[in-house]
């Protein structure tokens, strides 16, 4: 139970982090982390304790097992979570080129 | 049946294939990606055909058996969605050729430009919970990236915020991915809908509808969510606008969240009066920031956000005229409101400025511009034999059917203020004093022309949506969102 709580207060920071920084690379980690509270709890969710991998062997029953699904599914997430992470770090270096400053109070034309 | 993956396929390959020799051949990104998205359109209507006759067809990928492989599910729906997907986007291919010329690098466009469209394709045709997303993030992040396209100072900005609420909002799709899964173990949709029939919904089952609400509201737009809509869509470049408004938002937002909530999950009272309300606060919210705007692209923009909130207000009513009247809005907006950005495209084209203030007397230099205008203008504010008015017209009556008396009269309310605001649109450029800066202005060339007369043309057709030798198109659709929990049994059916 308390992988879960600790899952969600990672899930918290980085929101946190989202909507109260004013750094935008900082925003982006606020992100990166976001997305690794939901990849941690996807794991979880197929975790088992003391379970193995679940593969057919000879004369072997398997009783417990993890489930390997979600293992898979997050391995798509992360890679996903990278082509956002490699895009928005490109349009914050370009934004920096324009305004000169990563401070999103002061990167402000777009009004009403 | 292999028409299903063909969607898929066609727009990534010709992204694929621009990206490796669009460059080094002249026009070749130009030919292969209107040739793509023609070709798209065909098979889009050959689905028409084939979904009367045989109403559902799943087609297996890599011939797995559905709960433990993907599949792909062609219904009414689906056949609906695809048609106005690649209707739109075929006609925004022909714009693009001559309108991109005023960027650099024209081939990098069409990639992003046909990655969407395989993003938006895969979500409308897909069978599988975890396949949406990972479309959908194709998608996403295709847009955002097209968004910045222009990369001057406010489209980054835009970009960037539309990249930060984008990715929370997939962070919440996922996350009710994954609660799904936890609770029934297994991501096929049919399955999904068979297992919590005979499980039975708990309290985890509304809060994930909650979490895929807020996260689909995000990417459709939806009033509290809305934030990032009137800067990004006036950002892109105008067919990329005009895709975004046209189709994207409705994909990604109002069929995803559809197809989950009525399909999938079940809809409750709860569900359907949450949508009623976000519905009717987003056309009251968008309808009066639109009137405020001097930039053409973006009032559009606010217009986007309150027609949305027509077309949820009419899924939120659930009755099979609302619904009727719900996806006819949905379907005329698309065109309506391409035809729109490619009007603002044009203008913007011809004389350089967006700004309503510095516009004025266009319609005897852009005759053909200030006509389609005038069309799009009058059928979005729901004037009488146009298509916008009979979409509004069965939706208002749904609503006074089901007893949503004040609903119903915030929705004619507001349809009057969007006449007012498109006729400031019009008066402001196409009527009154031609500007001295503007009298050597020329019309757009003429293939822009061409798809901006096509969207005119269906535009005033559209009507004939509902007369009964087509209505078997819009039925189909709305028959499928009708059935909800059988939308499982269908699908079981036609895999035995």
């Amino acid at each position: 139970m308390s992988e879960y709580i600790l899952c969600l207060v990672l899930f918290c920071i980085g929101l946190y982090c989202v909507l109260r920084k004013r750094n935008i690379i900082k925003i982006v980690i606020g992100l990166g982390i976001i997305e690794y509270a939901i990849n941690l709890f996807f794991i979880l969710v197929g975790y088992r304790t003391h379970g193995r991998a679940p593969i057919l062997a000879k004369d072997q029953a398997i009783t417990n097992m993890v489930d390997p699904l979600p293992q898979a599914l997050v391995l798509t997430s992360i890679v996903i979570g990278l082509a956002v992470t490699a895009l928005i770090v490109a349009i914050a270096i370009r934004i920096y080129d324009k305004y000169g400053t990563f401070d999103i109070s002061k990167i402000r034309r777009l009004r009403g | 049946m292999k028409i299903l993956p063909i969607f898929v396929i066609i727009p990534l390959g010709c992204a694929f294939l621009i990206s490796l020799l669009g460059k080094k051949i002249r026009n070749f990104a130009d030919i292969l990606a209107n040739l793509g998205t023609l070709s798209l359109l065909v098979f889009s209507l050959y689905t028409i055909p084939l979904v009367s006759i045989h109403k559902i067809i799943v087609y297996k990928v890599g011939s797995w058996m559905p709960p433990i492989g993907i599949c792909m599910v062609l219904d009414g729906l689906t056949s609906f969605m695809l048609v106005m997907v690649n209707l739109v986007s075929f006609l925004v291919a022909i714009y693009s050729i001559s309108y991109m010329k005023r960027y650099t690098d024209k081939y990098r466009f069409y990639i992003l430009f046909m990655l969407m469209l395989a993003g938006m394709n895969g979500i409308i045709v897909t069978g599988d919970l975890f396949n949406l997303f990972v479309f959908l993030e194709i998608a996403s992040i295709a847009s955002y990236a097209l968004v910045a396209f222009g990369t001057e100072a406010e489209e980054l900005e835009a970009s960037f915020k539309y990249a930060v609420m984008g990715t929370v909002a997939s962070s919440f799709i996922l996350l009710g991915i994954a609660l799904i899964y936890s609770y029934t173990s297994t991501l096929n949709m049919a399955d999904i809908a068979q297992v919590l029939s005979q499980k039975g919904t708990g309290l985890i089952i509304s809060f994930v509808a909650v979490l895929f609400l807020a996260g689909f509201g995000l990417k459709a737009a939806l009033v509290p969510f809305h934030a990032w809509l009137p800067d990004a869509h006036p950002s892109a470049p105008a067919p990329i606008s005009a895709m975004l408004s046209g189709v994207f938002i409705k994909i990604l937002g109002v069929y995803a969240l559809c197809r989950v909530l009525f399909n999938v999950l079940g809809v409750s009272s709860k569900i359907l009066s949450i949508l009623v309300i976000l519905g009717v606060i987003s056309m009251v919210v968008g309808a009066f920031l639109a009137i405020a705007q001097r930039d053409i692209k973006r009032m559009f923009a606010y217009s986007s956000i309150s027609q949305i909130g027509y077309i949820i207000f009419a899924l939120g009513i659930g009755t099979p005229l609302a619904l009727l009247g719900g996806l006819f809005h949905l379907f005329n907006h698309a065109i309506f409101k391409s035809l729109l950005f490619l009007n603002s495209g044009a203008i913007e084209y011809s004389t350089g400025t967006r700004d309503l203030k510095r516009l004025g007397g266009l319609n005897s230099r852009l005759p053909i511009t200030g006509f389609t205008g005038l069309l799009g203008s009058m059928s979005i504010s729901g004037i009488p034999p146009l298509s916008g008015f009979w979409s509004k017209l069965i939706i208002i009556i749904a609503a006074l059917q089901a007893g949503y008396f004040g609903s119903a009269i915030v929705a004619i309310l507001v349809s009057i203020v969007t006449l007012a605001y498109y006729l400031k649109f019009m008066g402001f450029t196409f009527f009154g004093q031609l500007d001295k800066a503007s009298l050597n202005i020329k019309e757009v060339p003429w293939v822009m022309r061409l798809s901006m007369i096509v969207l005119a043309i269906i535009c005033v057709v559209a009507g004939l949506l509902l007369i009964p030798i087509l209505r078997p198109f819009l039925d189909g659709a709305v028959n499928v969102l009708l059935s909800g929990n059988s939308y499982k049994d269908a699908v079981f059916g036609a895999i035995k």
